[in-house]
């Protein structure tokens, strides 16, 4: 069968005929596959919405319990046969209940990874390698320049900062379904056993991340207190909520910012961070490449990001690649919004 | 090398004053010379190596990465610098090897030509990212790290315990890496002598005005003249204290510019610091800003250039007479000693920025609206407004409040339909922040008349990218093509402060110093402005 049969791009999102199923549509449509709760690819008002647990459970979180008439949930690596075409759900290591979707009809499989990553992540299950025909990928980071460093080096930096500066308050912005959640794991993995404080806008999340089963110790919401009660503290809010009056509250705050954008000097001066941490959810130029031979696929479709640097480097090892230039999806990563 | 890069890199993310004061303060403090007057030297500006240029990285870059990604990678980040710092292969065995900023410095003026690539090469295998990126800024010479000359003066007045004056004062007198200075500074000898009259006075500023303001202010009180649109530049000359002749010409930031107008210095056969524009004058006009930008954008002064841009300066303050610092006296007397100065020099290239005889400030409203008419005859094309100035004003350094004021002509405006964008340099790179934008014609098509680089808010910039990545209706390269029909596309308002006649541009027009004014959401691409509405801003005489 040929993977266009099975899956296909669409303006609305990847479309499979066969299964009358969209993944992680950008407009309302009656069945969906959503990959992971970020809310460019898990938006609300679908008929039907198929994905993991812990996919649905934010997405409830987020949009109330009625997000979609209704809802299946399919755990890693079950399988559901819709007419011809078999689904099944991989982790994707991107933020928890994070999937890659594998469809499969008549021998052929077609992967669509969403977004994902392949560095050690302490909230949610690592990526599993799918190997597949077709593979259906981002590329945020997409260029030679952008190489993460680990999460655990990123964040030696900032407690170094913070035993340097223990009179000020550390503020840093990431985005609240995930990174938020992860900074507080590895701070915890670091030895950063006092309180980290918590923006209002983070705590809906955070308190499901701790039900889920994810330890992130004592997590505080920021109240109103004497400056000097944040003197030496952590704090976490959206990014957006830096260049706002409510970082007045803290003393001589240093403002920061965990996203892989950071990697590039004028972004970090964009969103104001005077101590940018290099921590993204996404694969680097190299784990884009490692994964995409990992998956033995020969033709790659690339959705969002930095299409024409990924695709020209597929040419280069005789893959086929396909930019699709799917719109609406990558809003995460903008400054305003949160944080990659 | 990594104390330095160190520095920079603390100094690009440290957003307030007093924290990067403190930053080079310390940096001054605990860095032994010369490696501290060599990162003072490239924090200035004051160093640039004949071999080691961009092209040179360029073909660096190229030689160890793929050509396509590398473009790719620029076009994203936007620096030269930093994107090869970042893309360069990482050798992790000779990371951090001790190489100082003094053996960089020696080693780019001192190494030859054709073995340059070798050693920078071989530098970049030796430094960690932000080290490389240190050297990269430093070879490009564009730091952008925040920091103007008079910023690194005051830090280093504040370790001398001087003023950042006393500092300015001696600044023309020291050269890289500046020991003496530093000697001077930490009380080891004496300050370095400069002659009084062959330094730079930092320049008197204006406020703008508004109409409303006038009401509070008696016409009598003021003396007026044109503003015009050229540089403003100090004019230094006299004998050093060997008895040299020495002639200096400054930008408004006290950098030293002579090198670019050796036409102009060669003729100051004077002994005074004068403040005035530096303008273009041919066929017996001043020409606008269009034309003086074509001499100053060139890389090397030739005979041609000089001679088809003649430069001259119309002056319009005496800073210092001699020995005599004249900076305390009022305007009016000081506007005397210059009227006579220039009188007594007509050798000289300057001139003397005419006054504006009014009487009520409705007699000014008429002038600025009509400049040609109201005694800039054919030099209207260089005013961009007046400039109106207390007559009992002294010369005080920075912006004092209520002494002088600029009244500038109001923008012209118009409303164009975004038609291509470009992903920007420096502060707003990797966003699409380069706007090509265009009026109609009567044939009912866009034609592009401009291109636009700011006038928008960070927040602005945010939608406008996202704007053009929702919108791409082709990609050409760096550059994407967005939507723009009569119905669908995003109107713009562009003020911009004048219009040309110009055969480079399809349009037939150019615009100067074009700029976002508003971002027109509601309108729709069809009400926006056509090229006939545009013409209308050409000049008189020029409409055709």
């Amino acid at each position: 069968m040929q993977p266009a049969q099975i899956l296909q791009p669409r303006p609305e999102g990847i479309y499979c005929p066969a299964a009358d199923l969209y993944i992680d549509p950008t407009r309302p449509v009656p069945r969906a596959l959503i990959t992971h709760g970020h809310s460019d690819h898990a938006r609300a008002g679908h008929g039907s919405v198929l994905a993991t647990p812990e996919t649905l459970a934010i997405m409830a979180a987020r949009y109330g319990a009625e997000f979609a008439k209704s809802q299946q949930a399919l755990a890693y690596g079950e399988r559901v046969t819709i007419n011809s075409v078999t689904f099944s759900l991989h982790s994707a290591g991107h933020v928890l209940g994070s999937a890659q979707a594998a469809a499969e009809c008549g021998g052929t499989r077609v992967v669509a990874s969403g977004d994902y990553k392949r560095q050690y992540d302490p909230t949610c299950a690592p990526f599993e390698v799918v190997p597949c025909d077709v593979f259906i990928t981002e590329a945020t980071f997409a260029l030679p320049v952008f190489t993460h460093p680990t999460a655990e080096h990123e964040v030696k930096k900032l407690l170094a900062s913070v035993a340097m500066f223990p009179e000020r308050a550390h503020i840093i912005g990431a985005y609240a379904l995930g990174k938020a959640q992860r900074v507080m794991a590895e701070l915890r993995r670091a030895g950063w056993d006092k309180p980290i404080f918590i923006h209002g806008a983070l705590k809906a999340l955070t308190e499901l991340y701790q039900s889920l089963g994810v330890e992130l110790g004592d997590v505080r919401h920021v109240e109103t207190a004497p400056k000097s009660y944040y003197a030496g503290a952590i704090v976490l809010c959206p990014p957006g909520a830096l260049q706002t009056p409510w970082v007045r509250r803290f003393p001589d705050p240093v403002t920061s910012v965990a996203s892989g954008w950071m990697r590039i000097r004028a972004r970090a001066r964009q969103q104001g961070a005077e101590l940018p941490l290099v921590i993204s959810d996404h694969a680097d130029w190299h784990d884009l490449q490692r994964t995409i031979i990992d998956t033995g696929a020969r033709e790659i479709w690339i959705t969002h990001g930095e299409a024409d640097a990924l695709a020209h480097w597929c040419e280069g090892q005789g893959l086929k690649a396909k930019a699709l230039h799917l719109v609406g999806y990558g809003d995460e990563e903008e400054p305003a919004g949160a944080a990659a | 090398m990594n104390r330095f890069a160190a520095l920079l890199d603390r100094l690009a993310y440290e957003p307030r004053r007093l924290g990067k004061l403190a930053l080079l303060e310390d940096y001054f403090r605990t860095t032994p010379d010369p490696d501290r007057g060599w990162a003072l030297a490239a924090m200035t500006g004051a160093l640039t190596f004949k071999n080691a240029k961009a092209g040179l990285i360029r073909n660096l870059a190229a030689e160890r990465t793929d050509p396509v990604l590398f473009g790719l990678s620029y076009d994203f980040v936007g620096d030269l610098a930093e994107t090869v710092s970042l893309i360069w292969p990482a050798d992790a065995a000779r990371a951090n090897a001790q190489l100082t900023i003094t053996d960089v410095v020696e080693g780019l003026r001192e190494t030859r030509k054709e073995d340059l690539p070798g050693v920078v090469a071989n530098w970049l295998d030796r430094l960690d990212e932000n080290g490389r990126w240190a050297l990269l800024k430093l070879i490009t010479g564009a730091l952008r790290i925040g920091v103007s000359a008079r910023l690194a003066r005051t830090a280093l007045a504040q370790i001398g315990g001087k003023t950042a004056d006393e500092v300015e004062d001696v600044w023309h007198a020291v050269e890289p890496p500046y020991t003496a200075l530093f000697d001077w500074l930490e009380g080891r000898a004496d300050a370095p002598s400069v002659a009084t009259s062959v330094r730079f006075y930092p320049p008197m500023l204006s406020h703008p005005i508004e109409p409303e303001e006038f009401a509070a202010l008696d016409p009598a009180a003021f003396s007026a003249e044109w503003k015009w649109d050229g540089i403003r530049v100090q004019a230094a000359a006299g004998k050093d204290a060997n008895g040299q002749r020495v002639a200096r010409l400054f930008s408004r930031t006290g950098e030293d510019i002579s090198g670019a107008f050796p036409d102009l210095v060669a003729g100051f056969d004077f002994d005074a610091v004068l403040d005035g524009e530096l303008l273009i004058k041919r066929g017996g006009g001043v020409q606008d800003f269009n034309t003086l930008q074509q001499r100053l954008n060139r890389k090397s002064v030739t005979a041609k250039l000089m001679a088809e841009f003649p430069a001259f300066i119309r002056v319009y303050d005496l800073l210092a007479l001699g020995d005599e610092d004249s900076r305390a006296l009022p305007f009016a007397e000081r506007r005397a000693k210059l009227e006579a100065f220039v009188a007594a020099h007509p050798l000289a290239p300057i001139d003397l920025s005419p006054l504006v005889p009014f009487d009520t400030w409705e007699d000014l409203t008429f002038a600025r609206a009509d400049p040609a008419d109201a005694g800039a005859g054919v030099d209207a094309d260089a005013v961009e407004g007046v400039m109106i100035k207390r007559l009992d004003s002294p010369y005080l350094a920075g912006r004092p409040k209520g002494y002088w004021f600029k009244w500038k002509r109001d923008p012209m405006v118009i409303d164009a339909v975004l038609m291509y964008a470009q992903r920007g340099s420096g502060k707003r790179s990797s966003f699409y922040s380069d706007y090509t934008f265009g009026v109609w014609t009567e044939a009912g098509e866009l034609t592009p008349v401009g291109k636009a680089y700011f006038g928008f808010t960070d927040e602005e910039l945010i939608e406008l990218d996202k704007f053009v990545r929702n919108n791409t209706e082709n990609r050409f390269g760096p550059v994407r093509e967005v939507t723009h029909t009569k119905t669908k596309g995003l109107v713009v308002e562009v003020a911009f402060e004048g219009l040309q006649r110009s055969t480079r541009h399809k349009s037939g027009v150019a615009m100067r110093f074009p700029r976002f004014s508003r971002i027109r959401w509601d309108k729709a691409p069809r009400d926006a402005d056509t090229l006939e509405a545009l013409v209308k801003f050409l000049p008189k005489g020029a409409e055709r």
